[in-house]
């Protein structure tokens, strides 16, 4: 496999802004964050509202100006360069937003040709493309509509259209389906994998929600208050989450592991110790693990579990509760080999 | 009403006057108050040319300007008027003072129209490389058009009221023609024919700027 080549690179980069009351404090929404997104790669990003996703996927266009660090853009760093010189590195960089940001007094064909326009494309290549990018997205029965007659779903698509008619190598969506309903979030989403797959546009996706990251990406960062806090594979993150946060947004789609509303039940009904295990591809031999207990004495029974398919690998996780006649003593000693085999959390 | 039919010829003439001193004032000061509008727009802190002097001064001279009763305005601008024009009075002194005033009274109105536009797409112009001047063009205005039109509408009303006092420096119209004709002769029926056709005319406008806006806004 040829090395990948990173097609943005940020490299300690800070954004700061000065206080929005005076006297009040400066907000640092950037701090210090190095992250590298290979040619190729969907790479999502997640954190809350107000981690400083949309701060950070704008300085990798410049429509936010960094306070210090650098930011190379194929190779170029563009956090100095002047508001003129930018011109030609945005054409190479798409941008969908939440909201669409069509022009209302433009029709969707004069929308998705507008780039086009900024780029001084003559007439006959804007029409040409336009037609091309309106197919791909299908929206080519709608060219001559406005976006006020069209649903969320096709403005998004109009969205994409118009990100991808000059032909950026990058793509940066900004909580792009955080607007839209589950089923058209689904369809945006299958549409990004295309344009990803189709025309190798290396995607940024920021988002709140850990399907999106699920259902697209490849690689994700987390974020919080201004830091990348764990970055990886989705799969590792997603089934072996090193923070609390990611943790939590991890469990918000991953099947298996037990709410803290079904938890105080599954206490309340076994009074005796609950564990998770954690079961990644088959790496983990399941029989070795059940034999450990059966060997030690101590009756398991699984009272919570399920299985997640991520990028076509799976993993889950299995909760039991431990009764042995030995008592803590001898569950504590068999817990003990089981980690050697597995990641164990005890819940009780 | 005799007198009125016998004043016929006066009452077309300050008609036309009228017409004369409203058009040209809603040429200059509409091209006027688009700039003070988009200079006030743009300059704002956030926006794509913010500069903040520039933004203070342009802002301060509105607020001063604007409250100014636009009958002392013409006296206090008259010296002005005499050096940009030539003469401190008659219809072309009164369009340049009319002009003045109005932009500045329409330059808020436009900044406020402008402000309409969702900061967002003029986001997405920039994230394809659109400069400011494209992104005034290409998408401010556009996008703004329909409040524009009403807001012209709207000055126009304010430019025939102010148009009504040109007979005080000189000047003629149908302000001018209801004074001497009507007023000071003490014949009502004369003052109201000039108050007939000002609302006729006005409605008209009215008229026909909702239509233009409701066309821009259909889109
Ligand atoms: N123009 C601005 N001026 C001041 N503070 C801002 C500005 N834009 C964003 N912030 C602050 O920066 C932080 C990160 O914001 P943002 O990048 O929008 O977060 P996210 O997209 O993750 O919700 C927030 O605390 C926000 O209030
Ligand atoms: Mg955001």
């Amino acid at each position: 496999m040829p090395a990948p080549s990173p097609v943005v690179e940020l490299r300690d980069v800070s954004k700061v802004y000065p206080p929005t009351v005076k006297g009040g404090a400066e907000v640092v929404a950037i701090d210090g964050v190095s992250l590298t997104v290979d040619a190729g790669d969907v790479y999502g990003i997640i954190g809350y509202s107000g981690a400083g996703k949309s701060t950070l996927v704008r300085l990798i266009n410049a429509l936010e100006r960094s306070t210090s660090g650098e930011i190379l853009v194929n190779g170029q760093d563009i956090a100095r360069l002047p508001e003129r010189e930018l011109r030609p590195v945005r054409l190479g960089i798409g941008m969908i937003f939440q909201q669409f940001n069509l022009l209302g007094s433009r029709t969707v064909a004069a929308n998705v040709g507008y780039p086009l326009e900024v780029a001084r494309q003559p007439k006959d290549t804007r029409r040409a493309r336009v037609a091309e990018m309106l197919d791909f997205v299908g929206l080519s029965d709608k060219a001559r509509a406005y976006p006020d007659q069209l649903s969320g779903g096709q403005k998004q698509r109009v969205g994409i259209a118009r990100a991808l008619a000059t032909q950026p190598g990058i793509l940066l969506a900004d909580e792009a389906t955080s607007a839209l309903d589950p089923e058209t979030t689904h369809e945006v989403l299958d549409l990004l994998g295309r344009v990803n797959k189709e025309f190798g546009v290396t995607i940024v996706v920021i988002t709140h929600e850990m399907d999106v990251i699920q259902t697209l990406a490849t690689k994700v960062a987390v974020m919080d208050q201004g830091r990348v806090i764990e970055r990886g594979d989705v799969f590792d993150v997603f089934s072996n989450p090193q923070q609390p946060a990611s943790a939590r947004f991890v469990s918000t789609v991953v099947k298996g592991l037990p709410s803290a509303g079904e938890l105080a039940v599954l206490r309340h009904r076994h009074p005796g110790r609950i564990v998770t295990l954690a079961f990644r591809d088959s790496s983990v031999d399941q029989a070795r693990v059940f034999g450990e207990f059966a060997a030690a004495g101590v009756t398991f029974e699984v009272v919570y579990g399920g299985i997640n398919e991520i990028q076509g690998r799976s993993f889950g996780h299995l909760t039991l509760a431990l009764t042995s006649a030995g008592g803590d003593s001898s569950i504590d000693a068999v817990l003990d080999r089981v980690r050697t085999l597995t990641t164990v959390t005890e819940v009780r | 009403m005799d007198s009125l039919i016998a004043l016929m010829p006066e009452f077309w003439k300050a008609a036309g006057e009228t017409l004369y001193i409203v058009g040209f004032t809603l040429f200059f000061g509409g091209l006027g108050g688009l700039l003070v509008g988009l200079g006030l727009y743009l300059t704002r802190a956030g926006s794509i040319l913010a500069n903040k002097p520039v933004f203070v001064v342009l802002n301060l001279f509105v607020n001063i300007v604007r409250p100014i009763p636009f009958i002392i305005f013409l006296a206090a601008a008259q010296p002005l008027a005499r050096m940009v024009v030539g003469t401190g009075i008659g219809n072309n002194a009164i369009i340049f003072t009319i002009s003045l005033a109005a932009s500045f009274a329409m330059g808020r109105i436009v900044e406020q129209n402008l402000l309409t536009v969702t900061p967002g797409v003029i986001e997405a112009a920039r994230s394809v490389g659109a400069g400011p001047l494209r992104i005034i063009f290409t998408v401010l205005l556009p996008e703004a058009l329909g409040p524009l039109i009403l807001g012209y509408t709207f000055i126009f009303v304010a430019l025939v009221d102010m148009s009504a006092v040109a007979g005080y420096v000189g000047g003629g119209g149908l302000g001018n023609f209801a004074l001497l004709y009507g007023y000071r002769q003490f014949n009502p029926v004369v003052t109201w024919a000039a108050v007939l056709l000002i609302i006729v005319l006005v409605q008209l406008v009215q008229f026909l700027g909702n239509w233009l806006a409701r066309r821009a806004f259909r889109r």
